[in-house]
């Protein structure tokens, strides 16, 4: 007993080791750390999720885009406040992102020439959301679009479909 | 009158709360003279002596001075302009423009801020290519080296941060461009810009924390950098002074 205690005081290498050749220092030195580390991962888990917020007052990502009517065949239709464009096409409806793949500007529709143009850093879409020139490394996605009861386009900005799959109305 | 004045100087320096402040006698020797630098809170990282030639203009330009007095313009700038900014939609843009245009040299304040931030990117960036070129990145400097890297990354987040704040439409691309460069990064990017922007679009969870960092942690990180930075400049030695820096000649 009282070699223990002067081995806990004077912290010496040769102090007196218990049965199984760790010194009381030691062991407690690496409960506490242990119990340190288990606390610091778990802070950094509860900040992680404190930082990352559960409700977000964000726009709706689902939209209605007016009645079906409102789109003439062989038109491409920019809605500002959704970012996105409303394609007609004799095969049918899509709907497409204006949101550049690349840094995430705001595309253009340019009529005359047939494109969809970054003003950013020069990509070029088609009609379709094909890339065609430019920076982007993807095209631009088709998001899910459908006809709601009474007849109006209905637009879900979380889904993001194939572009072979087209609304027909 | 210089003598009255010495005098009087001299009172001062003989009374309890000067003594009590200051502690030491008079500093006629080099030891005292060393003892007043190292006593001082505020001056004793500074070096008691300096070669000469490491104060002439050519050793550093004193590129590393002037963002250090940049920092403190923008730090005491940034206070007053906190007075007048919420970090709010719509609030934010109308605070800014009420800088501009209704508060009393609101704009005088808000330009010497966001020059003096341009300024600082660019002297700091002068700073590191100049002791580049000089070598100042060798032993025993090599620490001092990455803290001068660490303090680059700082300024340019500090840089970053405060371009989102005037709400505006060139804040609001520049960081929708720079947070979808973030996203890039493989496996976390799309987590990184969530958590930054605490959200998915740039919007007012993203203004307030840009705000947060921009006027606590990243200041707090730089002021603790700039302490490290400039107490090794002392430590390892003072600035690197070449051999052809001696007799003068380039």
């Amino acid at each position: 007993m009282s070699d223990d205690k002067k081995a806990s005081v004077t912290g010496s290498p040769h102090a007196v080791p218990g049965s199984n050749g760790v010194t009381r220092r030691d062991f407690l030195n690496e409960i506490t750390m242990g119990a340190l580390g288990i606390a610091g991962l778990g802070s950094v888990a509860v900040t992680y999720q404190y930082f990352s917020p559960n409700v977000l007052f964000e726009p709706s990502t689902t939209f209605r885009a007016g009645n079906s009517d409102l789109y003439p065949v062989h038109s491409v239709t920019f809605l500002q406040d959704q970012q996105v464009y409303i394609v007609r096409m004799p095969e049918g409806f899509y709907a497409v992102s204006a949101v550049c793949t690349h840094l995430g500007c705001i595309t253009q529709w340019k009529p005359d020439a047939d494109v969809i143009a970054c003003p950013c850093h020069g990509s070029k879409f088609r009609p379709s959301g094909v890339k065609i020139a430019g920076p982007a490394p993807r095209p631009l996605p088709h998001f899910a679009i459908s006809l709601t009861a009474d007849g109006e386009l209905l637009v879900d900005k979380l889904q993001i479909i194939k572009p072979s799959e087209v609304l027909k109305v | 009158m210089a003598t009255s004045f010495q005098s009087a100087l001299q009172n001062l320096r003989e009374t309890k709360v000067w003594k009590s402040i200051f502690r030491r006698g008079p500093a006629n020797t080099n030891r005292t003279r060393s003892l007043a630098i190292f006593g001082n809170l505020f001056l004793h990282w500074m070096p008691v002596k300096v070669r000469e030639k490491s104060l002439r203009m050519r050793a550093s330009y004193y590129l590393g001075s002037i963002s250090f007095i940049l920092f403190i313009v923008l730090f005491v700038t940034g206070i007053f302009l906190m007075f007048y900014y919420h970090p709010a939609a719509p609030n934010a843009y109308r605070d800014m423009k009420d800088l501009q245009f209704v508060v009393s040299n609101g704009v005088f304040l808000r330009n010497l801020h966001r020059l003096a931030a341009h300024l600082m990117v660019f002297a700091v960036f002068w700073h590191m290519f100049h002791v580049f070129y000089r070598g100042g990145y060798k032993p025993p400097h090599e620490f001092n080296w990455v803290v001068g890297v660490l303090l680059l990354l700082v300024t340019l987040f500090l840089s970053y941060t405060g371009y989102l704040l005037p709400w505006d439409q060139l804040a609001f691309w520049a960081v929708t461009v720079g947070t979808n460069i973030i996203s890039a990064m493989p496996f976390i990017g799309h987590k990184v810009r969530f958590l930054l922007l605490g959200g998915n679009i740039v919007g007012e969870n993203a203004l307030l924390r840009f705000y947060v960092l921009h006027i606590v942690i990243l200041p707090l990180f730089a002021f603790v950098l700039i302490g490290i930075h400039f107490w090794r400049v002392q430590k390892d030695g003072g600035l690197t002074v070449k051999p052809k820096d001696e007799d003068g000649k380039e």
